[in-house]
């Protein structure tokens, strides 16, 4: 296939996604199967650059508070309570990365420290204004997973 | 598994331009805390039987060396203000029987001494475990008829912190054979494991499992209350057990109980047993 035909066809599969998933995901229709899930939540692909941003903002991602990232090292203070992140779209997929944000205790098990990010099986007594409520958008989901898949070493 | 990360973390550090250093040092330091040069601190020490840990580590450990060193000079030790404050409310008739603390209890210095180290304790009257807080209050309703304090007055504060001081030094213990002690210890800990809010963090969590790591720019320790009330750099202010509950469980993003709940009451009487054999630090310098 030439590089030209190569855009079309990624053009036209993203259209074609746009319409047979063009609603959102809600948090408890997602499946996570063998630590994958393997569809955009909102049929829409993710924007790295802000994902970048989610990623690093202390009121939705907040990924900086547990995970060292280098690409972010103007940010000061990076948490170590998660694995750094440099080069975790080497180690992992965009489909395990999606189910790992969502909801991790689904691929790492109950004891993991990492909150699950697209999820209702969260703890006892939520806030009142954090109820019914999932700590990132469906899009915020996508947008990060499309930042961490250019994370390469 | 935390320890297997802080390796990788470091070599990360080293090879990243730019990376605070400070946010990288990870676990407790190797030092002793000796308070102006003679009051020696038991600032490690073997956990009791039954503890998930092998040793119990205080929080002075785990913050930097500024920090400690504040802590170390009771001149630099700002909570130190509020023990001098304290010591004049001991000293200081309020409501109608006309009393001070010191008009039934005596010389302040005298009376406390070790007191403060065994609290949270078990009041039979009410019949639920006292802490320092409750224990003023009944003694203001019933033998001084003053109002109790709000919660965390400045006043409650400064007294409680003036009394525990009077054990700074003595080792924690508490006595879980009185009354219903053991249940109520029993419940405090199934709140430790219990997460909340929409983050799903538990106490055991973060400070369990990985106490000596980094959440952002803070140094997580095991979460012990030998040097409450505290004093936090943070709030420039004294804060009060039942005020950090609240603000790690609202950090957690759950609603918080109220301050001297029987929830907090047992969380309290079972956080305090996870620190026995830790020196009382009151006033202790945190971040």
């Amino acid at each position: 296939m030439t590089k030209g035909l190569k855009i079309i066809f990624a053009a036209a599969s993203f259209a074609l996604a746009g319409s047979a998933f063009a609603e959102t995901l809600a948090p408890d229709d997602v499946e996570i199967v063998d630590m994958e899930v393997t569809a955009s939540l909102t049929g829409k692909p993710g924007d790295a650059t802000i994902g970048r941003e989610t990623f690093a903002d202390r009121k939705k991602g907040n990924c900086l508070a547990c995970h060292v990232n280098a690409d972010l090292s103007d940010q000061l203070f990076h948490g170590e309570v998660g694995p750094p992140l440099d080069g975790v779209g080497d180690r992992w997929t965009a489909q395990e990365l999606r189910a790992i944000v969502i909801d991790s205790k689904e691929v790492f098990g109950e004891q993991t420290i990492m909150p699950g990010f697209y999820t209702m099986n969260v703890g006892i007594n939520v806030a009142e204004k954090h109820k019914g409520q999932t700590i990132l958008s469906a899009q915020d989901v996508e947008d990060v997973v499309a930042y961490l898949t250019t994370l390469s070493e | 598994m935390a320890k297997i990360y802080k390796t990788g973390v470091l070599l990360a550090g080293l090879l990243t331009a730019g990376m605070s250093s400070a946010a990288l040092a990870g676990g407790p330091v190797d030092e002793k805390l000796v308070i102006d040069d003679e009051l020696e601190i038991i600032t490690r020490t073997a956990a009791p039987e039954g503890h998930p840990l092998d040793e119990v580590i205080s929080g002075w450990h785990y913050r930097t060396e500024e920090t400690r060193a504040l802590e170390a000079d009771s001149f630099q030790n700002p909570g130190m203000l509020y023990v001098e404050r304290g010591e004049e409310i001991w000293n200081t008739v309020e409501g109608d029987a006309g009393k001070s603390c010191a008009s039934c209890h005596g010389d302040g210095e005298e009376f406390l001494k070790g007191i403060g180290a065994n609290y949270p304790k078990w009041n039979a009257d009410a019949n639920k475990p006292f802490n320092l807080e409750l224990q003023v209050d009944q003694c203001r309703e019933e033998n001084m008829q003053a109002k109790p304090y709000k919660f965390d007055a400045a006043d409650q504060k400064a007294l409680v912190t003036y009394i525990k001081h009077q054990s700074i030094g003595m080792p924690v213990e508490i006595d879980l054979s009185q009354g219903e002690m053991q249940e109520w210890w029993k419940k405090g800990e199934e709140t430790y494991y219990t997460r909340t809010g929409q983050l799903n963090l538990a106490c055991a969590t973060c400070h369990e499992d990985y106490n000596g790591n980094y959440i952002r720019a803070d140094h997580l320790s095991q979460g012990n209350v030998n040097g409450f009330p505290t004093y936090r750099l943070k709030q420039s202010a004294m804060v009060s057990l039942h005020n950090r509950f609240r603000g790690c469980i609202r950090d957690t993003r759950a609603e918080f109980p109220a301050a001297f709940s029987d929830e907090l009451m047992a969380l309290e009487v079972y956080v305090t047993w996870r620190g026995t054999g830790l020196s009382v630090e009151t006033p202790a310098v945190r971040q």
